[in-house]
């Protein structure tokens, strides 16, 4: 039941709000709205209640294990929380003036600092608010970069036929053209393919690296070198650091932009679909054109640099300073986990995603890369048993919910068929690991046993499979008083 | 487990990195801290911090959040889920996510909502590139945007927006009333217009003429984009009934519904829209549906909007939306109800009277704007914004947003002041005596030197 269906006329969460009637206002009436919204009219326990209860409905980090691929669903400690909501950061106003912003500016500055030595760039801008508004900010530096050389023929942004969606989509919001570059056998980009591709209209390149694929690019030296002397720039999708931190840097790939899923690699809540964080870094060449705002030390106070002292900046993207306390949970957690702790993320999680790997393999599932390490995630495909057994990935993944697991990611990347692509993290134990193993090897003897019980999975969650066609052909996006 | 793998150490699972690229680890990265020592660390900053008096506005709103708010939105089953892609396994997510869109819908009187966007300013963004899409009329890609439309929004619309040939014209403001004058808009007509941008109320928190600004656009085949406060609108004619029918887009700042100042963020910026305009929305959508068994259920829908499925061709590139906060924002609303965010709203209309009796009864303080307005208003100041905010803040008071950088047609006496229900008598008298004995002080000296007050 919707918390507006429990509505009754007159109810109210009475020390919710203001004790004092509406009374006289100063607004003229023409102004004013002629009945209050319909919003629901409950008691406070009621919301309480009704939100607790359907939170319990959801899957989460804290609940279950969260395989997801290229998401790095890994804990979220509750320090990062606890200390992200102190009352002097949650009471700052973003416009306050710098003698009560010093605590928050030095967060601020120590995780830039951070940022930059992990990566291996020459500067960084915390302000993008999300993954694919990193990349946005990435792809217009590599355009002001061009353009500011009057080199502005260049039209076309490469990126691999593996990329996550966001990377076409954010060249195209940038004006460029996208060119598909296709994947060799092994899962390293297809280097002649490139080499064909590139040319006086190449802007850049957007990679992942680690790929998608869960495989580690071994042409990258080579990719940069071809992409570099074709004028063009390199952008990394930082999806995917948490496989190589502080093992291998982007900077150190050759690449000349950056940006960082702080929600991943650092921790920061999922929180059901967001907010992010998608921290910017560059090489020397870029440095001009990074996001504002930025902070600065001087000698030893910090501020904020803006429009006005960088005035190449390609500007803001949000109205402040992008999600300011995300950014704290990470600096909290990159100051737990501190140098070494770094090291240890990427090793752990390529230790489980190799374990499950070479586990399933023995088990008899197919892996799309055979002759390959598995980074901190690696793929499944299912496209034997879709075959046989007319039981596919997808119905996989919904049992998978039945024994109490997330589905990995599914049908993702698209150029592997009926795949599963699964990332365990660092933070899962390896009796977790083999409990998921043994979940998929049941579900693999049940897709033979009787088929259809997979197929009409789920069996055990408060709604059984849900008619998508549905929901897109009949719209019904929202409640609407007297519609019941 | 390195054994079923079939390697002797952990450092060999990298050995597909090329010897070259690999560098011998991180040295300046600080050493690790246990939770105590980065507490003590972070309570230290917070504290350096302070907790000033805030009188500033500007987009960002200091009201009341009920306790009730972050104690369930901060349930891990919330905090620690993903966008919920398995619906089966996210029907608290996606249940919520329909009710906050059937909320908005209702505050906002539009027919749809998103499910969220990153902030309001980038939400404006992404609404500019909505209408240019839909508003099949206009081959011009021209976009009239007020001066008095929030500063860093117009900034941020045209960063967004300057890559796909899209051009944002400026509106003048009326500098008697602060508003835009809708007889500004005569020099356009007859002109290809694509959308027109309508803030509700403007950074000056003053009230603009919407209707008749709605109506202009559509006499003249543009879209009506409305930018709204949406405790405002608890008061306010909604942006669905500005004019004869209402604008076609909405859009703004969710902050005010249960996220803390915070520095700025996390927010989350809201999108509503008519109906024939849904396939061009960026952003996730919830909609109802029913399962195998014919049981009401929620999920992700119009995905094929969206750059997962469409790549190069999708209607934006945003992935994620702000879900954790439009949690607490479903939460805040459901405590309020209609009554309780009229109450709200109504105080901050109260407050900002009261706090604007109080400066203007200092000799040489008097309201730059004559026009009605919501919780914010611009004050003139016998002395330099810059150096009252100063002395002020040094009393711990954040005495108003300075207007002179982003307005120096207004000189450096204009400040922009705000007042939301949790201002108190008691809080708004300590800013009037101190700025009172600033400028008193200024007078007996007028000698140009600031006083420490």
């Amino acid at each position: 039941m919707l918390i507006q269906e429990q509505s009754r006329e007159g109810r109210r969460a009475s020390s919710q709000a203001p004790l004092q009637q509406v009374g006289q206002l100063s607004i003229p009436a023409r102004f004013r709205r002629r009945s209050q919204p319909a919003l629901p009219e409950v008691s406070e326990m009621q919301v309480v209640r009704h939100y607790t209860r359907l939170s319990q409905k959801n899957f989460s980090i804290d609940t279950h294990f969260y395989p997801l691929g290229s998401c790095t669903m890994k804990y979220n400690p509750r320090g990062c929380n606890t200390l992200a909501m102190l009352p002097g950061f949650l009471g700052r106003h973003p416009e306050a003036p710098e003698n009560h912003s010093q605590g928050f500016l030095a967060c601020m500055h120590d995780l830039q600092e951070s940022l930059k030595e992990i990566t291996g760039m020459r500067a960084v801008c915390l302000s993008p608010a999300a993954g694919s508004q990193g990349e946005f900010a990435g792809v217009a530096m590599i355009r002001a970069y061009h353009d500011a050389r009057g080199d502005t023929a260049r039209s076309e942004i490469l990126v691999p036929d593996a990329a996550h969606g966001t990377n076409p989509a954010s060249a195209v919001m940038c004006g460029y053209k996208v060119r598909e570059i296709p994947t060799g056998p092994e899962g390293d980009i297809d280097v002649d393919a490139l080499r064909q591709a590139l040319g006086p209209q190449t802007a850049g390149i957007m990679l992942t690296n680690p790929s998608t694929l869960g495989v580690f690019d071994r042409c990258i030296g080579e990719i940069a070198g071809l992409v570099h002397e074709a004028g063009g720039l390199l952008y990394y999708d930082g999806a995917n650091l948490n496989a190589i931190l502080g093992k291998v840097r982007p900077g150190d790939m050759g690449f000349d932009v950056i940006h960082i899923n702080l929600h991943k690699t650092f921790s920061t809540p999922h929180g059901g679909g967001g907010p992010g964080a998608g921290p910017v870094g560059v090489s020397a060449r870029l440095e001009p054109y990074l996001p504002v705002p930025m902070v600065q030390k001087e000698g030893d106070s910090y501020r904020w640099l803006t429009e006005q002292d960088r005035p190449d900046s390609i500007g803001r993207l949000s109205a402040f300073a992008g999600n300011a306390g995300i950014l704290l949970r990470a600096f909290v957690y990159a100051r737990m986990l501190g140098r070494d702790g770094m090291a240890r993320v990427a090793e752990y999680s390529t230790l489980n995603a190799n374990y499950m790997l070479k586990k399933l393999q023995k088990a008899g599932f197919e892996a799309a890369y055979p002759n390959r390490r598995a980074t901190h995630e690696f793929i499944i495909t299912l496209r034997r048993e879709a075959r046989a057994l007319g039981v596919n990935t997808m119905d996989y993944a919904k049992r998978l919910l039945d024994y109490g697991f997330h589905a990995p990611t599914t049908y993702f990347p698209l150029l592997v068929p009926e795949c599963l692509l699964i990332e365990p993290t660092e933070s899962e134990d390896k009796d977790t690991l083999d409990a998921f193993i043994e979940a998929l090897i049941t579900i693999e003897e049940e897709a033979e046993s009787d088929p259809e019980l997979v197929k009409g999975a789920p069996h055990t969650l408060p709604v059984k499979r849900l008619d998508d066609v549905r929901a897109a052909r009949e719209l019904d996006l929202a409640w609407k008083p007297g519609a019941e | 487990m390195l054994e079923v793998i079939g390697v002797s150490s952990i450092e060999q699972l990298f050995d597909e990195i090329p010897a070259e690229l690999r560098f011998d680890g991180l040295k300046d990265a600080p050493d690790a801290m246990s939770e105590m020592e980065v507490a003590q660390l972070m309570q230290q900053r917070a504290q350096a911090d302070g907790q000033p008096l805030c009188f500033i506005g500007a987009g960002a709103y200091d009201h009341h959040i009920p306790a009730a708010v972050w104690e369930i939105a901060g349930r891990g089953e919330f905090y620690t889920a993903y966008t919920p892609y398995q619906a089966e396994a996210s029907q608290g997510t996606l249940q919520l996510l329909y009710e906050y869109q059937s909320m908005m819908t209702a505050l906002t009187a539009m027919d749809v909502s998103n499910a969220s966007l990153y902030d309001g300013a980038s939400a404006l963004a992404e609404a500019v590139l909505m209408a240019v899409r839909a508003n099949r009329k206009s081959k011009s890609k021209r976009v009239l945007v007020p001066r008095s439309l929030h500063p860093a929004y117009r900034r941020v619309t045209h960063n967004i927006v300057r890559n796909q040939g899209i051009e944002l014209v400026e509106l003048p403001f009326d500098r008697n009333g602060g508003h835009t004058d809708p007889a500004a808009l005569e020099q356009f007509v007859g002109e290809d217009i694509a959308a027109l941008v309508i803030p509700q109320p403007n950074f000056f928190g003053v009230l603009e003429e919407v209707d008749a600004l709605t109506d202009w656009a559509h006499a003249n085949q543009a879209m009506a984009i409305a930018v709204v406060n949406p405790v405002a609108l608890a008061l306010l004619q909604p942006p669905g009934e500005w004019g004869s029918n209402g604008v076609d887009i909405c859009c703004g700042e969710g902050q005010p519904l249960g996220a803390p100042l915070s520095s700025g963020g996390p927010y989350f910026g809201f999108l509503c829209c008519r109906q024939a305009h849904v396939r061009q929305m960026p952003g996730r959508i919830v909609g109802k549906t029913l399962d195998l068994d014919g049981k009401p259920g929620f999920t992700l829908t119009l995905q094929a909007r969206e750059q997962h499925i469409r790549r190069s061709k999708a209607t934006s590139n945003i992935c994620t939306n702000q879900g954790l906060m439009v949690t607490a924002a479903t939460i805040h609303m459901a405590l309020l109800g209609g009554e309780g965010m009229e109450r709200v709203a109504a105080g901050c209309s109260a407050n900002i009277g009261l706090l604007t009796d109080m400066l203007t009864g200092i000799s040489g303080v008097e309201t730059l704007f004559e026009r009605p307005v919501f919780h914010e208003q611009v004050v003139r100041m016998p002395l330099l914004v810059k150096d009252v905010l100063r002395t002020l803040s040094a009393h711990n008071i954040q005495g108003g947003y300075d207007l002179s950088t982003d307005y120096p047609e207004l000189g450096g006496d204009a400040v922009l002041i705000c007042a939301t229900e949790k201002r108190t008598r008691v809080e708004m008298e300590r800013f009037r005596e101190k700025l009172e004995r600033l400028v008193q002080m200024q007078g007996m000296k007028s000698c140009g030197a600031m006083p420490d007050a």
